[in-house]
């Protein structure tokens, strides 16, 4: 649970003004629970009575993902630190610390595995959705660059062939790498087929 | 070990308050079993065991340290 404080005004919307200002955020990011409506007297003959509110910060999506993966990492015996940063669209998690092979597992398998779960524990609650993305010392940044690499190579190579190429099964983020790295290739396209966890990119020629 | 899955459990249910985990200890191997409340069986399963998969991985990862096979049974 977050911060919690309560404030009285003249009206309810003072009341939620005043620990808004206090707690330095805004309507979006806290829970408001009405504790007395007040009311404001009439012509001063009934007494004026202040509305009183209780204000709560919500946990921050990258709260809960910062959170659940320390509880994690604790529970796993690893001495990690995890930083975030948090965009419109997704929320990035990069882990520093010793035992960084555990965490990334057998090519990544581990790390695939505490992101996919990361995104169900962040993504919980319905209405807002943001992109879970979990990086160790920089493997994701490397292994993007693989990705990259291998995409223009079999381009060419279907492009000298003309003949379609399938790749190994990948993973969502993975094949969106591939994908995204061919988009503007005036040669060839891509789409995936297959059902996950077998599904695979496939790069024909336009 | 009990307490990595107790963890990743409740954090994915809906009943945190339901899920406990039994260990039973063999030779070479460990086995725990989950038990959630029954509308929470597809938040630990997922769809085609995706998630379920993704739980033993995490499991499996911690086990390796201690050099122990472990196994992850989701009970009804």
């Amino acid at each position: 649970m977050g911060n919690s404080i309560e404030k009285t005004g003249k009206t309810v919307q003072e009341a939620v003004q005043a620990a808004l200002l206090e707690l330095g955020t805004d309507e979006n990011s806290v829970d408001i629970e009405i504790l007395d409506e007040g009311n404001k007297g009439i012509f001063g003959i009934i007494k004026n009575k202040m509305a009183k509110v209780r204000v709560t910060m919500k946990e921050s999506m990258s709260d809960k993902a910062r959170m659940f993966l320390e509880d994690v990492f604790d529970k796993m015996n690893l001495k990690a630190e995890v930083m975030v940063e948090e965009d419109e669209e997704s929320i990035l998690l990069r882990i520093y610390g010793e035992d960084i092979g555990i965490i990334i597992g057998r090519r990544g398998e581990t790390l695939d595995s505490l992101q996919y779960l990361t995104s169900l524990v962040v993504n919980k609650e319905k209405g807002s959705y943001k992109r879970v993305v979990i990086d160790v010392e920089n493997y994701r940044q490397k292994r993007e660059e693989t990705l990259v690499k291998l995409a223009n190579r079999l381009a060419d190579r279907v492009i000298k062939y003309k003949k379609n190429i399938v790749l190994e099964p990948m993973n969502p983020y993975e094949r969106r790498i591939i994908h995204s790295s061919l988009q503007d290739n005036d040669y060839v396209e891509t789409y995936s087929i297959g059902d996950e966890p077998n599904r695979k990119v496939v790069i024909t020629l336009k | 070990m009990k307490e990595l899955l107790e963890t990743i459990a409740r954090s994915l249910v809906d009943y945190p308050d339901e899920v406990s985990v039994n260990e039973v200890e063999g030779e070479k191997s460990l086995i725990l079993e989950l038990r959630v409340a029954k509308d929470d069986m597809g938040k630990v399963i997922g769809k085609q065991g995706r998630i379920a998969k993704a739980i033993r991985t995490v499991v499996k990862a911690a086990a390796t340290k201690d050099n122990k096979r472990v196994v992850v049974e989701i009970l009804q």
